[in-house]
């Protein structure tokens, strides 16, 4: 641990909830979470190249077993999608996969013990406090929301033009009577506001919370035999809710995703 | 927590990988599960054709069996009919031929019976003269009394 001074509760918190940063400029705005990046980076190019080259070998017969789990999980996504979106799902599909599966690993990093993944990055890659859940950064979650958001605009403006997307703002919910105007387009904004936030702020919640159990029972772990079984019991209880919490987290935000998406190619 | 520009790597990184699955990914699996799903789809309709054609044909069957059976009882009974007509001509065959035999016979007979008379005819005059002679003895003249005797033949 890098930390070699005095270890408190606080600065073994504090430590592993560090981000691992590189300045590139003088303003904190060029500051990056190396960590976040590359860690997403490293998944992302796990599960999607270990999907392409599931995809790759794909046959219409019969087939493999693997490609089978690969055709459950599109499968999967696909009706979840088709249930919300009615259009062609070209782009809202990959869309979603790619969400759910990037979101999912990224998640899943929380199951990895922390001193565990901190003794692999601080021996082997030589890289101290590096946090290894990239969702739990929230920078991740927000990055991944406002693409989302911008995507959302980006086809409102297409399928329905920019007048449509106007008249939307302006007319609805409420009616298209001019003196409701200001309510409608305050609604509108409070919702357009409201739902990167929420997208992303759920994600990230729900993460940032786990890892924090999960770091006062280790703590507790480091108090004594006692306190190790019993945080070690107790760690594996909520690992196992845990896993609930990662999948339902990685659903949730995918269907956000797709929900958002079909809210765009609507009109009202 | 603090914004900064990891937020935009992040998005760089995450539009690279929708476009990776958009291209490399999505369309070959789904093209695959679907043209999976149009050959089972093809397979269950042949299968169910193939159901509705082995019906047919078995109804088919079912009435050819039926026509052949038809035709088979009507065939025995025609060939009952011949067979009972065929006996019945040949008895009548039968019957004209004997009793066209037989009615040959009686005439055979008849002119067996009419020769033999004619023989008997013929042959009781000469016993006759021979008897005649034998009583007489000598006194008979045989040239004298032929006249007699041819009419005394042709009497019996």
């Amino acid at each position: 641990m890098a930390v070699a001074q005095e270890l408190t509760p606080t600065s073994y918190i504090g430590h592993h909830l560090t981000n691992r940063t590189i300045s590139l400029g003088d303003h904190p705005f060029w500051t990056l979470h190396l960590d976040s990046v590359l860690t997403a980076i490293t998944l992302g190019v796990i599960g999607f190249g270990f999907l392409w080259w599931v995809v790759r070998g794909a046959t219409s017969g019969v087939p493999s077993k693997r490609q089978a789990a690969v055709e459950l999980l599109i499968d999967f996504v696909d009706g979840q999608v088709k249930g919300v979106f009615h259009g062609n799902r070209a782009f809202v599909g990959p869309l979603s996969l790619t969400v759910f599966v990037w979101v999912l690993l990224m998640n899943s990093m929380d199951f990895i013990p922390v001193d565990l993944a901190g003794a692999f990055t601080s021996n082997v890659l030589h890289q101290h406090e590096w946090k290894p859940v990239p969702t739990s950064d929230i920078n991740t979650t927000f990055a991944l929301a406002l693409s989302v958001w911008s995507l959302m605009l980006f086809y409102n403006v297409k399928v329905k033009g920019l007048g449509g997307w106007m008249h939307e703002l302006f007319c609805t919910p409420f009616g298209s009577n001019p003196l409701i105007w200001i309510f409608n387009i305050l609604f509108n904004a409070v919702e357009y506001i409201s739902k990167p936030l929420s997208h992303a702020l759920r994600l990230y919640g729900n993460i940032y919370a786990g890892e924090i159990i999960f770091l006062l029972l280790w703590m507790w772990a480091a108090t004594g035999v006692v306190g190790s079984v019993f945080g070690g019991v107790l760690a594996l209880g909520w690992a196992i809710f845990h896993i609930l919490v990662v999948g339902l987290q990685a659903y949730v935000f995918m269907m956000l995703t797709a929900v958002y998406m079909a809210m765009a190619h609507e009109s009202h | 927590m603090n914004l900064n520009v990891t937020m935009v790597a992040q998005a760089i990184t995450f539009f690279a990988f929708i476009w990776f699955c958009k291209v490399f990914v999505w369309p070959q699996l789904i093209g695959a599960i679907e043209a999976r799903q149009k050959h089972i789809a093809d397979g269950l309709a042949a299968g169910e054709e193939a159901r509705q054609t082995l019906h047919r044909t078995q109804e088919h069957v079912e009435m050819t069996i039926v026509q052949a059976r038809d035709q088979a009882t009507d065939i025995i009974g025609q060939a009952e009919q011949r067979a009972t007509q065929m006996i019945e001509e040949a008895k009548n065959a039968a019957k004209l031929e004997g009793e066209r035999l037989v009615a040959g016979a009686r005439a055979e007979i008849e002119q067996e019976i009419a020769r033999a008379k004619e023989a008997l005819r013929s042959q009781v005059a000469v016993l006759a003269m021979v008897g005649a002679e034998q009583i007489l003895q000598r006194e008979v003249d045989p040239k004298v009394h032929a006249d007699m005797l041819a009419n005394l033949q042709r009497q019996l």
